[in-house]
């Protein structure tokens, strides 16, 4: 025979996971995510510069040798005037340079288009014209082998990083794990409001049909309240779970052929966020860690979200109330985002170790950068001890708040209702 | 006599009330016990003591010879007055869910639940949703739920409530069934034509305390003062005449809705009523003659009434 506990847990969780409504958005949000995901790189294989012709009429004579074409954008040199070139119809563009386009090139170059160009080609066209007007400023210095020399002094650098207290060197990006510390908070905050608010709902509703007092003839409020919390929490623990999985068989597929692209092997960053991700060590520990912390912040959050369904009879008194459940969790992310930019810093640890109300969103900030684990291990502690207060709490405030029908209680008619016999 | 429940001088506060004051009630087992009393006297209070809901702040409740704990609510089944089910649960899934958290294994639990289905003849509702029911319908889903395990003892709070007085008879019928099949029912109502004919014992609680408790007839006959109604044909003034001794107090009614004259007398004892009917009989044709007994109603009505009165408490006083 099952206990209690183990029948509400199970009617909690199937009521939920059979829903149409759980199963699509189990399914749809990954899909969105991973369109989120590749959608820059998509943008950068399949936006390619529009092709254009242009014909230049170089009055300097000088200029127009210099200007190189590439795939998409072709310069033609061109003798005649513009009305000429203007009956041409291969002629996408046309650029004029004028006599005094080396002295004065702001004044003395323009380009015909039919429409306003393409960003592309406008920088394209550009650079090339800076190029060469500098190149030919440069030969009139007269100076030997100045080439030569600019490109020797020419310095090439993109800062690699590389974790310190790892005896290996693995690449790591820290533009990757400022994302991973963004996606996780929002997904943490998500979860927390989503799921926090589900637990307050569900219970004002049972209390609002009245199924609660048939319910509590049969098993402790207590264990109906517990019951709820964690059948609930399983449901987001399954949905975390599904996207988990189909994200990392995605990334499993996606990546080898994301670091083949001849574009990333010249940007370490990207390389770096590449071995990371495929980093399955570091990525299991990362997802461990935020279960810890999701479920911790999951149970810490909706415990109080259980005693505020408790205390009324109807939503819009919850919503007003939730504030107090609400509030700490806003402060929370915002006080994330600025753990985000100095994860070292002394408020970051008293924000994710200390405060059990703000440490799983701060957490989150700092979990890619890397935390020693004592400090994990204390900050959960915290959290789970400051729950396990809480939900006595809440469990005293919950008995009695269940019977009480009509006014909107007050914070500290909750806190006198803990009380009670 | 053996009792299946007694609660002991129960007490219990709440912030700015006392719910139950000194309370004591004793059931006894196979019994349909009645709870009454005005709204907000306390019987919910009680009830969900009893049910192992809240604790009383003092006194104590025994079940079956021991302190009442959490292990025995499978023992007790309570129809709350206040009741719902699940909406976008099936009902037969809904009953099922019930019956486990009540400790009956799932096969156990789905064969009584068939026979109950059948019983009261809602079998074809088993796959359908609750939020299709009407309330008529879901209150006889919430009854099997109640039941379905075979408590000892058994709570129902305003059962008919909410039922057509078909489905009302049905659910009496039940109700005094499982008393036959040795379950002891706890009832609480303010309907108290229908606390005469089910209960056997009753309790009335007013303003947090126990003002009244006993057997239905013995409290009838109490209240009755010793009055008798006769009607009769014949002279009035011959029969005050004939039985001005004997009576405590002899006053004439009209004449009733057959064309009998009425008058209703008070008796102190059997010898007196043999001496008032042997009077009654020389001076009149009597053609009816019986004890008048209060109905429940005004037993309810004089006892709160009396008590407020006695402990000068006004209707706006709580």
């Amino acid at each position: 025979m099952k206990s209690a506990l183990g029948i509400i847990i199970s009617r909690e969780y199937l009521e939920r996971v059979k829903r149409k409504s759980f199963i699509i958005t189990t399914l749809v949000v990954p899909i969105v995510m991973i369109a989120m995901m590749f959608a820059p790189a998509l943008i950068m294989l399949f936006d390619k510069p529009e092709e254009a012709n242009i014909a230049v009429i170089d009055e300097t004579g000088r200029i127009s040798g210099l200007l190189k074409s590439n795939d998409e954008i072709r310069f033609v040199h061109f003798a005649g005037t513009l009305d000429q070139v203007r009956e041409d119809e291969d002629i996408d563009m046309i650029l004029t340079i004028g006599p005094r386009a080396i002295k004065d090139p702001q004044e003395s170059i323009k380009l015909y288009a039919h429409g306003s160009p393409a960003m592309m080609t406008d920088a394209y066209v550009t650079g090339q014209l800076k190029d060469a007007i500098m190149d030919i400023r440069l030969e009139q210095y007269n100076i030997e082998n100045i080439k030569k020399i600019l490109d020797d002094v020419q310095v090439d650098l993109s800062l690699q990083t590389v974790k310190m207290d790892k005896g290996e060197d693995k690449g790591i990006s820290s533009t990757l794990n400022y994302f991973l510390a963004l996606i996780m908070d929002m997904l943490l905050y998500m979860f927390i409001l989503i799921y926090g608010q589900m637990v307050m709902t569900s219970i004002v509703e049972e209390k609002n049909n009245r199924v609660l007092e048939l319910v509590v003839s049969s098993v402790k409020p207590t264990v109906l309240m517990l019951g709820k919390i964690i059948g609930i929490g399983l449901v987001a623990i399954t949905q975390i779970l599904i996207w988990g999985v189909i994200l990392s068989v995605c990334s499993g597929w996606s990546l080898p052929l994301l670091a083949a692209m001849p574009e990333a092997a010249s940007e370490p960053e990207l390389m770096g966020a590449i071995s990371q991700l495929g980093d399955f060590g570091f990525m299991a520990g990362l997802f461990v860690n935020m279960i810890l912390f999701f479920v911790g912040g999951y149970l810490f959050y909706s415990s109080i979200y259980a005693a505020i369904g408790s205390a009324v009879d109807n939503i819009q008194d919850a919503s007003q109330l939730s504030t107090i459940a609400t509030m700490p969790v806003v402060i929370g992310i915002i006080a994330s985002m600025s753990v985000i930019n100095n994860p070292g810093s002394t408020l970051a640890f008293v924000l994710s170790v200390v405060v059990p109300f703000t440490s799983p969103m701060a957490m989150m900030s700092r979990l890619p950068f890397g935390v020693p684990a004592w400090e994990i291990a204390l900050s959960l502690a915290i959290l789970y001890l400051s729950f396990l207060g809480l939900i006595w709490l809440s469990a005293k405030i919950y008995r009695v708040g269940i019977f009480m029908y009509g006014k909107k209680p007050s914070l500290a008619e909750l806190l006198r209702w803990a009380k009670y016999k | 006599m053996d009792n299946i429940l007694t609660a002991e001088h129960i007490v219990k506060d709440y912030a700015k009330h006392r719910a139950l004051d000194d309370v004591s009630i004793s059931v006894p087992r196979g019994k349909i016990y009645g709870l009454l009393g005005p709204n907000g006297a306390g019987k919910t209070t009680l009830i969900r003591i009893i049910n192992h809901i809240t604790a009383p702040d003092q006194g104590q409740v025994i079940f079956n010879g021991h302190q009442l704990t959490a292990a025995d609510i499978v023992n007790i089944g309570y129809l709350p007055e206040e009741r719902g089910l699940y909406k976008k649960m099936k009902v037969g899934e809904q009953c099922l869910f019930f019956a486990r958290l009540k400790g009956l294994d799932k096969k156990e639990a789905e064969r009584s639940l068939h026979e109950w289905f059948d019983r009261l003849d809602i079998a074809s509702w088993w796959d359908k949703k609750v939020e299709e029911l009407s309330k008529g319908m879901a209150q006889k889903v919430q009854f099997i739920v109640t039941v379905l395990h075979r408590p000892e003892l058994l709570i129902f709070d305003e059962p008919f409530s909410g039922f057509d007085p078909i489905n009302a008879g049905i659910l009496k019928r039940e109700i005094l069934k499982l008393r036959d099949e040795g379950a002891t029912v706890i009832f609480s109502t303010h309907n108290m034509s229908s606390v005469e004919e089910l209960c056997d014992d009753i309790t009335l609680i007013n303003r947090s305390r126990n003002i009244l408790s006993g057997s239905v007839h013995e409290l009838r006959e109490r209240f009755s003062n010793r009055r008798y109604e006769l009607s009769f044909i014949g002279d009035p003034q011959a029969l005050q005449a004939a039985v001005g001794g004997i009576t405590t107090s002899f006053e004439l009614g009209g004449v009733d809705a057959n064309g009998y004259a009425t008058a209703t007398a008070a008796l102190a004892d059997a010898d007196a009523v043999r001496a008032f009917v042997g009077a009654a009989n020389g001076a009149v044709m009597l053609n009816s003659f019986r004890h008048l007994l209060p109905s429940m109603d005004e037993i309810f009505v004089n006892a709160v009434e009396t008590y407020n009165s006695e402990h000068s408490i006004t209707p706006d006083q709580q």
